[in-house]
């Protein structure tokens, strides 16, 4: 297997038990040609030093456990080749905006709160007993909402916008997509359900479009995107119920 | 349980990535909209009185004004292109399953702007 060039990892430890400050600690490693971050994460926790602390699960891409900062970017380093990295040092960092509990390990409590307020499931108007079958859908419906589907909680998104970094009350990107997500499936009716969260202050209004969001997403789901298309629907919807006689507002 | 570590966002954020910086510039340059809109409040409250709106045409003339106006077209045009870039992302539009292409969105914004914008010119000079 072909091996590449000696690399420096510098790695953000912080170890609350022992030291009172973070450091970064440098460990010379030579990957393979094929070693993504992770891999070489992996190889230090095996073969270097056992004490580094970090999520991993899936190695594809899927679960989004190994997000990290790469060089300043956050990046899933389970998908991210050092081969691809032309400096001879590449520094790691656990994901920026969220409390680190230990080396790369972040506290994501915040986020999984803020996941549900949103109403992430189907709210039907009127649910229909199981013998009438599936609620069906034409192509050109799925597609309508296909790529916001995709996310995969990995919180890249919330460590590359600013506002949250600024003001953590911020809803985020990840959670409005998924809002936007429901409102525009064709079996959903819950739009006005959500609004509550979604035009709160801390919702789409504190979106000042920075657009960082979407292109860090390791699964193409366009948060920036979805949060612009919110703001334009309950805008409207605002608008409707304002200018449009009461029986003629839906 | 162990102390968690904050680390809090520094000031100069902004200045770490360009994406951001552009984005710093692109909010900056809808203050010089903001004062733009106000200099032409003024040139409607003015035309009012003919005294001052003289007073105004004088300082409009100046060559100090000119070159704001230089500087203000710039960073204008600025803001304009960043909301043309915006507007794929507020209009989705859907041929059956298939989305329309943003940059053809993006695209016939763009030609729109530069079409009113020249009526209005030609109007203004004509």
């Amino acid at each position: 297997m072909d091996v590449t060039d000696p690399t420096v990892l510098e790695v953000f430890r912080y170890l609350p038990d022992a030291e009172t400050e973070p450091r970064f600690q440098r460990y010379e490693i030579t990957p393979q040609e094929t070693w993504v971050v992770l891999d070489a994460l992996n190889h230090i926790k095996a073969e270097v030093d056992p004490s580094l602390s970090f999520r991993w699960s899936c190695r594809m891409g899927i679960c989004g456990s190994c997000g990290m900062m790469v060089n300043g970017e956050p990046k899933l380093t389970c998908e991210t080749f050092i081969r691809d990295y032309e400096t001879e040092t590449i520094t790691i960092e656990p994901l920026t905006h969220f409390p680190v509990i230990r080396d790369l390990v972040i506290n994501m409590a915040d986020f999984m709160e803020k996941l549900p307020t949103v109403s992430p499931w189907l709210i039907p108007e009127e649910g229909k007993p199981i013998e009438e079958g599936e609620y069906l859908q034409t192509p050109a419906q799925v597609a309508q909402y296909q790529r916001f589907s995709l996310c995969i909680n990995c919180m890249l998104c919330y460590s590359a916008c600013p506002v949250y970094g600024l003001d953590s009350s911020f809803t985020g990107p990840a959670a409005l997509a998924l809002a936007e997500r429901y409102n525009i499936d064709s079996r959903d009716d819950g739009m006005r359900q959500r609004a509550d969260v979604v035009t709160a202050h801390e919702g789409i209004w504190e979106c000042t479009y920075v657009g960082e969001c979407t292109q860090v997403c390791p699964k193409g789901v366009d948060p920036a995107g979805a949060i612009q298309m919110l703001k334009l629907s309950y805008a409207l919807d605002w608008a409707r119920s304002v200018i449009l006689p009461k029986g003629h507002r839906s | 349980m162990t102390k968690e570590l904050t680390r809090p966002l520094p000031r100069t954020w902004w200045l770490r990535k360009a994406p951001y910086f552009q984005f710093m510039i692109r909010e900056l340059t809808s203050l010089v909209v903001f004062a733009y809109a106000l200099v032409l409040i003024w040139g409607l409250w003015s035309a009012a009185g003919t005294g001052a709106f003289s007073g105004l045409h004088d300082f409009l003339s100046s060559p100090l004004s000119v070159w704001l106006h230089a500087v203000a077209l710039v960073l204008a045009l600025y803001h304009t292109g960043t909301w043309i870039a915006l507007t794929p992302k507020v209009i989705v539009l859907w041929r059956d399953d298939e989305q329309v292409d943003p940059d053809f969105i993006a695209g016939v914004n763009a030609i729109l702007f530069l079409v009113l914008s020249g009526a209005l010119l030609w109007l203004v000079l004509a």
